[in-house]
Parts: structure tokens; C-alpha cells; sequence
């Protein structure tokens, strides 16, 4: 879709008039901070943000601690949040042993994690893309008997650390095996924020034609500024679905002392300058971006608490 | 670089605004050979336009007191230009007699900013500028137009689009070949930008505006974005995003040059700009004020080692 037509279709309006904002703050924000979080307070993190009015809070991972100390507490964390009834708590599972440890804390709904690079599945997961996705063959089937919803994520859509530039038929095939596996929605990847505007909408053109819009989600980091940008173009394409993390928590582990996911605030801000309905809490999120700020004993990332903060 | 995409415009001419909007707003007061020497660097970046500084009062803006020094002592590279604001009769003359070729005047959306900032209504500010206007003409000096306040103003929060028409409306009738509109607080999102405009667009040809996006609220782009979509292709930015917001203390104001050149980069719009000669100009003026860029693209590009 040429962005001129993309325009004239935001022009009539033609934006969403519902965005499900999925919280990822407490998983990947905190996943990348470089400070362990006590357990506590990631709990009560995530009850703050149970009451802002977000649908979806990515809880914890249940990945080794080896590989992932952050997320060590993964089955207390899991047990010990408020699930209110509505919301949804998805936790990372990379494999058939962190699915059934996942499942015995109390998890109902997993995702799983692909990529669109070779270099850097190899470097991350030490195995190859097509390797990685039989590995979820296993999750996949246990899900289904589970009736547990799968979210499947594909990183580096728009560029990689390792090869730079990534051809957008990768990310629509990449997608493609993860949706036909089985995963209800598709969440694409901007892992180290450099694409654009004119990289979102080529790689969102070649992912619609193999998955439909409504499933799915955009995760932009804006280690470049670019997310909302980017998101804004996402929206103007179809996609409701964006992911976010309260006080834009989690830097980027490529790029030492830059930013990585985009605010939750921030993005709520926008959604609502556009009239989109969301159901968050501005007000809330903010307070809850405060309180982990405070507990982590940093500034805050978003710019519409450092703006709304009169010092 | 991405092949151009269409609907865009193919050209985006960029205004650095970091010398004098940004310097203006930031607490240090800087050195006159610190200020010539950062304007003298983004001259060789590529911009088509660099705000020098500000022939106010130096009672009012300390900040710009060196104007007259400032003006003499840059450097004047071909197919560069080198605007200079001046809110008055006096300051026009001032400038002139510095050596400026080129004069911005101010106005607002907002009666009550108008008051605030500089002590008179909307219509006594526009037959200030109109006198400014007139001088100019007469000297064929080019004067760019600023309505402040476009999307939100400090004081009257929500700011009619019909409002910032008519102000500019005024602005362009009295002879100002352009004009830029200024998200002074940046509380604008992508939907009010778009309603400002098309009321703005109503009034002016598209060719002869300009946006000045802050980026209090991280919306900045965004909001370019939004308007270079509905076909605007004239954009103020600031290097390293100098120039914080008076009116939220601690917060950000003017977008980072770098930001805007990386997005346009991405969408395969020419600007002319040299994204690397912008961030080493950024990495000298930050060194100076010792402070850290507020430009993204800067952090992640020193931080992966790509800038040293």
C-alpha cells in the first residue's frame, strides 16, 4: 500500500478505533534493566498495572535463570500477582520444559519467540531460525491440548545487530510458519529500533499478505526515536494490536546506555490525541511508571511523565 | 536509503533552529566563539538554513545579547541561510546593520501567550510585525513567519485551529514567505496536528508552510510524519535536540535535527543533510554545554560505536 493511499485512508479517519495496548514492561523492560528487581516488586508492579486498565501484562519468562537472572523468580512472580478476572498474563516459554513450568505455576497463555535473522537466532538460541520453530512444534502441541493461547513474536523485523538490513519476504515467511503453527497473533519486532516509517510499511505489506491484520501486533523500540513514528504507520495500515512498556523500561542490549521499548505512556498519549479507545488509564499508568522508577532508582523514560513531573 | 516512496514530498528542507531556539532555552550561557563555531559547522552539514540568533533586548534573553557579534563573526557559506529574529522596528534595523539578509517574526495563537511573552495582544503584535514587513520589503528581505501555540498553549490549553488559520493568515498576507507553526509545549498528537493543518491549508498554499514540532511529549515525529503525509515540506529541528521547555521543568522541547534527518533518510526523502556532519556538530555543542544530546539517533550511534 503506497504510503499516499495509506495517508488518504488516515486522512478519512481510517485509523482503528480500537488499539489493545500489550504491556511488556514487567517481562522485556525488566528483562533488560540492569538492576535485579526484588520479587515484591515486580508483584506489585504488576498489580498496579492490573489497575490501569491494560488487557494484557507479559508477566515473567520461564527461562533458565542462567541464561536470564532477572526472570530467576518466574513461578512466585507468577503465583503471586493479582489475576484479575479480564486480563490477560502471558509469560515467555522457549521451550516444552518452560511451557509445562509455566502451565504448573498457573500460566493460561504462553509465547514464543522466532526470529527473521539467522545470525542472530544462532547467537541468541544457538540454533538455527528452522531449528528454533520445530522446538515450538513441541509447545505448540502441548498448548493445544491445554487450550492455551500462543503468542508468537518475530524479532529484528525492520534490521539486525548482526546482518543489518532484513529482506521483509523473511519477516512474512518467518511469520507465516509461526501463524500456521498455531499462534493467534503475530507481534513483529523492531528489536534494536532502526527501522523507519518507510521499513515499517514495506515489511507490513509483505506480512499481510501472509498473515491477516487482525493478527497482528507491532513491538517498536525507539533506541532511534522512531517508534511512534513507526507505530503511527502501522496503525494508518490496519494493526490495533501495539506493544509497550511503562516508562519505556528495558535499554537496548546492543547498543550500551540507548533506549529500548517505547513508553507505555507515551504511546497511550498519542492513541488518545487520535481518538483511539485503548481503556488505559493515563493518569494510572503514570503513577505505576513512578513507582517502578523510583524502585529501580532511575529516571523514567517516557516523555510525557518527565513533561507532566513538576520538579 | 529506501527508494523514494510516493505521496511524500521528494524534498524536505530542514531549518536548524539549534543556535538560536535552542541555545535560547538552555541555562548555560554560551561563549559568542562557541555559538560561531557550532553555526559554522552546520553550515558544511547540508541544511539550507540555520537561525543564528535573536535581536531582542539583551535585557529579555541574555542568552542572545552577543547578537551582533554572533552575526558578524560566522561564516556565510553559499546556499545557506542565516535568519535572524527580530520582534520589532529596532531589531530589524539592528539585524540589518549586522550584515542579516534574512528575518523571522513571531507570533502566537494565543492571546494570552501573546501577553505573557511579549507584553501585547495578537493585533498590537501584528502591526509590530507589519512595520518589520514593510522595512523589509523595501530592502527585499525575506521574512518568515512563526504562529507559537499551534497545537496547546501554557495558559489557554486547547488552541482553535481556526485561530492559528487566521493568525497566519495575517502573518502571510503582510508579506512573510513562509510559515512555520510552532508546537510550542508539544502537546500535539498526529489528531490535532492533522486538524490544524487542513484548517491552516485552507488559508495558505502548502508550499509556504513549515512545522515546528517540540518533543515534550515524545510526539514529534509523529506529528512530522503526520504532516509531511498531507504534503508539508519544510520542518524545524534543533541539533541534539538543544533547547528544553520553559513551561515543564526538566522536560524536552525542540525535536533533534539528527531524529528528523534518520526518519526522512528511512523514508527516502532527500533533505541534502549529512545525518554524521549533524551528529559531530551536535557532539562538539553538547561537549560544550556539558550535557548529554537529547538526540536518540546520537546516543545509539556513539553508544554502538558507530560515532566516536
Amino acid at each position: 500500500v503506497p504510503l499516499c493511499q495509506v495517508s488518504t485512508a488516515a486522512a478519512a479517519g481510517a485509523y482503528p478505533k480500537r488499539v489493545k495496548v500489550v504491556e511488556v514492561g514487567p517481562r522485556d523492560g525488566l528483562q533488560n534493566e540492569k538492576n535485579v528487581v526484588p520479587t515484591p516488586v515486580k508483584i506489585n508492579l504488576i498489580n498496579m498495572l492490573s489497575e490501569t486498565g491494560l488487557q494484557v501484562i507479559e508477566a515473567t519468562s520461564f527461562v533458565s535463570p542462567k541464561w536470564v537472572p532477572q526472570m530467576a523468580d518466574h513461578t512466585e512472580v507468577m503465583q503471586g500477582i493479582n489475576k484479575v478476572p479480564g486480563i490477560s498474563y502471558p509469560v515467555l516459554t522457549p521451550n516444552l520444559k518452560g511451557f509445562q513450568a509455566a502451565v504448573a505455576a498457573g500460566a493460561k497463555e504462553v509465547s514464543i519467540f522466532g526470529a527473521a535473522s539467522e545470525m542472530f537466532t544462532q547467537k541468541n538460541i544457538n540454533c538455527s531460525i528452522e531449528e528454533s520453530l520445530e522446538r515450538f512444534h513441541e509447545v505448540m502441541a502441548a498448548a493445544r491440548a491445554a487450550s492455551i493461547p500462543v503468542r508468537g513474536y518475530v524479532s529484528c523485523v525492520l534490521g539486525c545487530p548482526y546482518e543489518g538490513k532484513i529482506s521483509a519476504a523473511k519477516v512474512a515467511e518467518v511469520s507465516k510458519k509461526l501463524y500456521s503453527m498455531g499462534c493467534y497473533e503475530i507481534s513483529l519486532g523492531d528489536t534494536i529500533g532502526v527501522g523507519t516509517p518507510g521499513s515499517m510499511r514495506e515489511m507490513l505489506t509483505m506480512v499481510m499478505k501472509e498473515v491477516p491484520v487482525g493478527a497482528l501486533a507491532v513491538h517498536c523500540h525507539d533506541t532511534y526515536g522512531q517508534a511512534l513514528a513507526n507505530i503511527l504507520v502501522a496503525l494508518q495500515m490496519g494493526v490495533a494490536v501495539v506493544d509497550a512498556s511503562v516508562a519505556g523500561l528495558g535499554g537496548c542490549p546492543y547498543a550500551q546506555g540507548a533506549s529500548g521499548n517505547v513508553a507505555t505512556e507515551d504511546l497511550v498519549y498519542m492513541l488518545n490525541g487520535l481518538g483511539i479507545h485503548t481503556g488505559v488509564d493515563l493518569q494510572k499508568l503514570m503513577d505505576t511508571g513512578t513507582f517502578i522508577c523510583n524502585a529501580l532508582n532511575r529516571r523514567t523514560n517516557s516523555k510525557v511523565s518527565q513533561a507532566s513531573c513538576r520538579l | 536509503q529506501e527508494p523514494q516512496v510516493s505521496g511524500l514530498p521528494e524534498y524536505i528542507k530542514i531549518v536548524e533552529v539549534g543556535p538560536r531556539d535552542g541555545l535560547q532555552n538552555e541555562k548555560v550561557i554560551v561563549p559568542t566563539d562557541i555559538k560561531i563555531e557550532l553555526i559554522n559547522r552546520l553550515s558544511k552539514t547540508g541544511v539550507p538554513a540555520v537561525e543564528v540568533t535573536s535581536f531582542v533586548s539583551s535585557k529579555w534573553v541574555p542568552q542572545m545579547a552577543d547578537h551582533k557579534e554572533v552575526m558578524r563573526g560566522i561564516e556565510r557559506h553559499p546556499g545557506v541561510q542565516y535568519p535572524v529574529l527580530t520582534p520589532n522596528l529596532q531589531g530589524f534595523h539592528s539585524a540589518i546593520a549586522a550584515g542579516a539578509t534574512e528575518v523571522s517574526v513571531f507570533g502566537a495563537a494565543s492571546e494570552s501567550f501573546s501577553k505573557m511573552n511579549i507584553n501585547c495582544s495578537i493585533e498590537e503584535s501584528m502591526e509590530k510585525f507589519d512595520e518589520v514587513a514593510k522595512s523589509a520589503r523595501n530592502l527585499n528581505i525575506p521574512v518568515r513567519g512563526y504562529v507559537s501555540c499551534a497545537l496547546g498553549c501554557p495558559y489557554e490549553g486547547n488552541i482553535i485551529p481556526a485561530k492559528v488559520a487566521e493568525v497566519s493568515k495575517r502573518l502571510y498576507s503582510m508579506g512573510c514567505y513562509e510559515i512555520s507553526l510552532g508546537d510550542t509545549i508539544g502537546v500535539g498528537t498526529p489528531g490535532s496536528m492533522k486538524k490544524m493543518l487542513e484548517a491552516v491549508m485552507k488559508e495558505i498554499p502548502l508550499a509556504a508552510l513549515a512545522v515546528h514540532c517540540h518533543d515534550t511529549y515524545g510526539q514529534a515525529l509523529a506529528n512530522i510524519l503526520t504532516a509531511i503525509q498531507m504534503g508539508v515540506s519544510v520542518v524545524d529541528s534543533s541539533v541534539s535536540g538543544l533547547g528544553g521547555c520553559p513551561y515543564a521543568k526538566g522536560a524536552t522541547g525542540n525535536v533533534a535535527t539528527e531524529d528528523v534527518i534518520y526518519m526522512l533518510n528511512g523514508l527516502g526523502i532527500n533533505t541534502g543533510v549529512n545525518l554524521y556532519a549533524v551528529m559531530e556538530a551536535g557532539n562538539f555543542i553538547c561537549t560544550a554545554l556539558n550535557k548529554r544530546t537529547n538526540s536518540k539517533v546520537a546516543q545509539a550511534c556513539f553508544n554502538t560505536g558507530t560515532i566516536k
